[in-house]
């Protein structure tokens, strides 16, 4: 396995759960980690539960996938207990991703969320299928990602914070280089691109309850590349990088592009669990076969 | 293989008082036990097994019990379309055994019939045991009788037909007496309080057992992490809904909680 430093932590492989695929339970994060997964992400959480959209909230197509799932989740108490209880049986490191409706909001799910001391919070201003409701995404906001990076780091004490963004609004660079200045200690990039929208022929309207969605699967590789390489060139935080990656080469071009760590969501549909094993065993190869002895020795590569 | 299939209703049966069949001409090409996740524009799609299958034609069969079940009870009429992604999950596996025992509990009996259905086909000796709260509830009675199956037996809780009590006092008298010479399994699809039981006597008595298990679910193929079980965290849409009564029996959730849409710990 390629050993990976993160931070302050080290990884037994660079690859990471993204967030919002089979994160609800301790139960099945764990079994993630058997797949060969290095770390976790839960599914994104707020204060009070959430029912989120209704089906069909995933549709795949030929090139990726069109999700509207809404943010559901089961509230900070139920998610603060999945965990722990991960913790308690698992010491491979775990994400806490975490959103709020407002400013304060974002302050007091930290504060609670300290309490399950995970490994690190990753905060998701950048959820571009709950529009609607919330309006446009913090994360196209300098001034609204500047106070959230504040507040979040005020409340993390030690715990390091890891910014979710998406390629959207001013510029992905910019925005990477706002959390970078208020604090934030790593930047997850990116997340699903758009929304989008798929219409059934047949019945003449949307697939998806909500109408949009947002994008992942290949089809958003090369913007989720050109994302990290753009945060790489402005920050000097580690980028987890993600979007898109389902085959080794995807993997490594995350990490010519500059990213530290990868995250693997969508690509589980086309691969099952046992991608994380497979795009293992295709980095491992890749570094053996050009020569190199670890990622570092690559990782953002493509921008010398 | 993603978006869904807009699939026309062909006839609709009134299988008991709050069970609708619909009827589909397409070849699914589903193996007994697989579910389907039903579409209803502008409400929601939930998944549902299938129930009577051919190569011509595939049933439904939909208890109203929730929002999106209620208004395909109430508007969807012969000749509407429905959304169908799928077939979808692991199946109830017969082909290495000699003697097959299905038992329904209500509305969990279609996938029952389905089996039952290649299993006769298959040359197999079956039993059939359907329970139900009543005489009313009790479903498929013409096409158990088309598959003539001579061993059909149900039980009613209030005794207005066949025994009065549940099916697993049945199953236990079966299993009691069961010719071991015969490679037996026993399947079973109906409230989990039930399935819990049949697969304990199957256990008790050690005969193999495969049961076919519920949660709330999203996207139908693996990813969402809705459907997964505590401890194992497998997922019943893609490593079920159908799986040995012994690996159900080590969950700590089977027959004791679920999660709802949020997620929440339903006890």
């Amino acid at each position: 396995m390629i050993k990976t430093r993160l931070l302050n932590f080290y990884l037994k492989s660079p690859l990471i759960l993204a967030s919002g695929i089979l994160g609800l339970t301790a139960s099945s994060m764990k079994r993630v980690i058997e797949f060969g997964a290095g770390a976790v992400t839960s599914k994104s959480f707020n204060k009070d539960w959430r029912t989120g959209h209704k089906n069909p909230s995933i549709v795949p197509f030929e090139h990726g996938m069109l999700n509207a799932v809404g943010l559901s989740n089961p509230g900070l108490d139920e998610m603060i207990k999945e965990i722990q209880l991960y913790k308690e049986e698992c010491d491979t490191p775990i994400i806490a991703s975490i959103f709020g409706r407002s400013i304060e909001e974002f302050g007091e799910v930290t504060r609670r969320t300290c309490e399950a001391e995970p490994d690190m919070i990753e905060v998701n201003i950048s959820c571009p299928n709950v529009h609607s409701e919330f309006g446009q995404p913090f994360g196209d906001s300098c001034p609204d990602t500047a106070k959230i990076v504040q507040i979040v780091k005020e409340h993390a004490g030690n715990i390091p914070v890891a910014i979710k963004l998406g390629p959207h609004g001013p510029g992905i660079g910019v925005i990477a280089k706002v959390c970078e200045e208020n604090g934030a200690d790593a930047i997850t990039a990116i997340n699903t691109v758009g929304p989008g929208m798929l219409i059934d022929i047949d019945v003449q309207r949307p697939v998806l309850s909500n109408l949009t969605g947002g994008i992942s699967g290949p089809a958003i590789l090369p913007v989720a590349v050109k994302s990290v390489y753009e945060v790489y060139k402005n920050v000097k935080i580690p980028i987890i990088g993600t979007g898109g990656v389902t085959k080794p080469s995807d993997a490594i071009q995350m990490i010519l592009a500059g990213s530290t760590a990868i995250g693997v969501g969508t690509a589980v549909y086309y691969e099952g669990i046992e991608v994380f094993r497979k795009l293992n065993e295709g980095i491992e190869k890749y570094l053996l076969e050009k020569g190199y002895k670890s990622i570092e020795q690559i990782r953002g590569a493509a921008h010398e | 293989m993603s978006m869904p299939i807009v699939l026309k209703v062909s006839a609709i049966r009134k299988d008991s008082k709050n069970v609708k069949t619909y009827v589909f001409q397409h070849d699914l090409r589903a193996k007994p036990g697989q579910f389907v996740m039903v579409w209803m524009p502008g409400v929601d799609e939930v998944p549902m097994s299938i129930g009577w299958q051919t190569n011509t034609e595939f049933h439904i069969s939909i208890a109203d019990v929730g929002e999106c079940t209620h208004a395909i009870h109430e508007q969807i009429k012969v000749g509407d379309r429905l959304g169908i992604r799928g077939p979808y999950g692991t199946s109830f596996e017969f082909a290495d055994y000699d003697y097959i025992i299905g038992v329904g509990g209500g509305c969990g009996t279609p996938p029952i019939l389905n089996l039952v259905q290649q299993a006769v086909k298959a040359g197999k000796k079956v039993t059939v045991i359907q329970g139900a709260r009543s005489k009313d509830y009790l479903l498929f009675k013409d096409l158990f009788n088309e598959l003539g199956i001579p061993d059909l037996k149900c039980t009613t809780d209030d005794g207005s037909e066949g025994t009065k009590g549940v099916s697993t006092d049945i199953l236990k008298e079966m299993l009691e007496k069961l010719d071991k010479s015969k490679k037996t399994c026993v399947y079973t699809c109906g409230p989990e309080i039930m399935m819990v039981k049949v697969a304990q006597l199957c256990e008790e008595y050690g005969v193999d057992c495969q049961v076919s298990l519920e949660r709330y679910m999203k996207c139908g193929f693996g990813i969402c992490g809705q459907c997964c079980m505590d401890d194992s965290g497998i997922r019943l849409c893609k490593d079920g809904p159908v799986i040995s009564g012994k690996l159900a029996l080590q969950h700590p959730e089977f027959g004791k909680y679920h999660r709802d849409q949020a997620g929440v710990v339903i006890k």
